[in-house]
């Protein structure tokens, strides 16, 4: 049996020297869709950065591709996963295009240069992600919304099996949010992908994902959708009362 | 206030970056045999070529071979070395305002300098002891700051590179006052060869070998890490997510930039402003990719460096100015000019 995309065994989250969150197991395969939930504090942008990083516990406990993270060269683990960080600062002046065509780093060899076929690429990146016409654009005058996005590009042309994104739709506006989560879907089952993504909006969370990861509870909990995003659960969680509604043909999910 | 749509320069393949750098190299050219042809004994450009490359043995060939050609070399490699200096220090620190001596190296080459002219030892002293001088700062920063260098404390947060900044700054304090303390107590006879060392002087200037060799060994440095350079330039997070190993090029960054900065000290004192303008400038002209521009700052440094030079040795002639006035002249000016024009473009 091949092993699993992304396995982790018994991880915990530390805060520093302070344990946050653990122990946490769950495996991911290609094409499943992962969101990461929980309020704030609780350890959600630790767990991908540790994850990403391959850094302290993370090392050990978790494998891609059947080997831990720790053992993987940082120049191979690049094909493998990728991650959009939650906020990106740029001291530099940079043109969009260039940004993200930083995305196909790990495929090149040390001595090559982008060519018109990475080009191409780049700019069907940025179509995808509404930013076609941006490509001349300076990074340092986009808008928030608009810098995240280019990262989420940048991500699409490292293409990386196993793709984190850390609350990518938190400065989207309402169909921007829509069309990324659309183009995430899509890929699973044309790039063979995985994505684990974490986001504060439950419906958006239920409309995609096929598994949750939900922190900040007593424990850890991980599994298919259906068995975690349960009402009794997610209150005690979020320390509100929230309650499931139908309708459009979805699950909606409000706060009393 | 509405963003506008600015063009900037964009990486376009070996080819584009190939004419860029024939184009600087040509201009570098030029102003070298303008260095050679300018002075108080006027050579016309015709007669370089012949005076160069088959000298007689009238005076015009001995000024050029004795006087003007060690000078001028002295002058391109300094003016190179500080360039691409401060665009490697650029990248490490990850901002745009750092030059080669933003780790504290001046203030170490200036104590170990100015010791070496108070104590009156031999002219070859002040020079190794600038030398020396450097080098213990950098590894003082290193010691200290050192393991800052493989932090990357959270992929999204900006830079850990403050703590190496400040250590620098801190180092470099230190050492300004052994500096302050040597000029106080020094022999009235020996501070304005202090003075003329501190602001950067090429007179009796002489390219080591080292210091020659360093020059293209920087330059190809460029090419085969170049894409990794980029990629710090947008954060340590973001390029070890793509696969940057962040510790081991931050280490070769600093060590190449601080021993390139050392050997031009060691050449001809701390001239400022080259390593800081030049880089600066340049990506705005040519763009940001540092397969680039790394050896275009060298090309342009040089021809900035001699350029200036020129003007400190002709400008008041006889009277000589030490050329890190004469940079400092024209680079502050520059440099505020670039900054104001930033404003209005963000």
């Amino acid at each position: 049996m091949n092993p699993s995309l992304l396995e982790v065994d018994e991880l915990w989250i530390y805060a520093g020297a302070r344990r946050l969150a653990g122990p946490l197991s769950f495996r991911v395969e290609r094409g499943q869709f992962w969101c990461l939930l929980g309020p704030n504090g609780s350890g959600k942008t630790l767990l991908l950065q540790a994850l990403a990083t391959a850094s302290g516990a993370a090392a050990h406990a978790a494998r891609i591709g059947g080997r831990p993270l720790g053992e993987w060269p940082l120049a191979e683990l690049a094909c493998w996963r990728g991650l959009v960080p939650q906020q990106l600062h740029d001291a530099f002046a940079a043109p969009v295009l260039d940004v993200v065509l930083q995305g196909r780093h790990p495929h090149l060899s040390r001595w090559a240069w982008e060519g018109r076929e990475d080009r191409a690429m780049a700019l069907a990146s940025l179509e995808r992600v509404d930013l076609a016409g941006f490509a001349g654009r300076d990074v340092l005058t986009l808008s928030g919304g608009e810098r995240q996005r280019v990262a989420i590009a940048t991500l699409l042309l490292q293409d990386p099996p196993l793709a984190m994104l850390d609350e990518p739709l938190a400065h989207l506006d309402l169909a921007q949010q829509i069309r990324v989560l659309d183009l995430l879907v899509e890929d699973l089952a044309t790039a063979g992908r995985a994505v684990i993504m974490s986001v504060h909006d439950l419906s958006l969370a239920q409309r995609v994902a096929t598994h949750a990861i939900v922190l900040g509870g007593a424990r850890p909990l991980a599994g298919p959708v259906d068995e975690i995003l349960v009402a009794e659960t997610l209150t005690a969680v979020f320390g509100h009362p929230l309650s499931a509604h139908n309708a459009l043909g979805r699950t909606w999910w409000l706060p009393h | 206030m509405s963003v506008r749509a600015i063009v900037l320069p964009r990486t376009h393949g070996p080819a584009r970056a190939l004419w860029l750098l024939l184009g600087a190299a040509f201009v570098c050219t030029l102003v070298f045999a303008l260095a050679l042809a300018c002075g108080s004994n006027p050579i016309p450009w015709a007669d370089l070529p012949r005076l160069l490359f088959a000298p007689d043995a009238s005076v015009e060939a001995d000024i050029v071979h004795r006087l003007r050609l060690p000078r001028a070399v002295a002058a391109a490699t300094t003016g190179a070395l500080l360039s691409m200096a401060g665009a490697l220090m650029q990248v490490l620190v990850r901002n745009p305002l750092a030059d080669p001596y933003v780790l504290g190296l001046s203030g170490g080459a200036a104590l170990g300098a100015l010791s070496a002219i108070a104590l009156g030892t031999a002219a070859w002293t002040v020079n190794l002891g600038a030398f020396v001088g450097a080098l213990v700062a950098t590894f003082a920063v290193f010691g200290l700051a050192g393991p800052d260098l493989g932090r990357v404390e959270r992929v999204s947060a900006a830079d850990p590179s403050a703590r190496l900044l400040l250590t620098g700054v801190m180092l470099s304090a230190l050492a300004m006052a052994g500096v302050s303390l040597i000029l106080s107590v020094a022999p009235v006879e020996r501070l304005r060869s202090m003075v003329f060392w501190m602001l950067g002087d090429l007179s009796g200037a002489v390219a080591s070998v080292p210091a020659l060799a360093a020059v293209p060994l920087l330059a190809l440095l460029a090419l085969p890490f170049g894409r990794e350079l980029n990629l710090l330039l947008r954060g340590p997070g973001p390029a070890l997510l793509l696969g940057v190993d962040v510790r081991r090029l931050r280490l070769l960054i600093y060590a190449a930039a601080s021993l390139a900065a050392a050997l031009s000290v060691n050449t001809a004192g701390t001239i400022g402003f080259v390593g800081l303008v030049v880089p600066h400038a340049l990506r705005l002209l040519i763009g940001n990719d540092q397969r680039v521009l790394v050896p275009a700052s060298g090309l342009a440094g040089a021809a900035f460096l001699l350029a200036a030079d020129t003007v400190a040795r002709t400008l008041l002639a006889p009277q000589q100015l030490p050329v890190g006035v004469v940079t400092a002249m024209v680079g502050a000016p520059i440099f505020l000019w670039l900054l104001s024009r930033r404003s209005v473009t963000r």
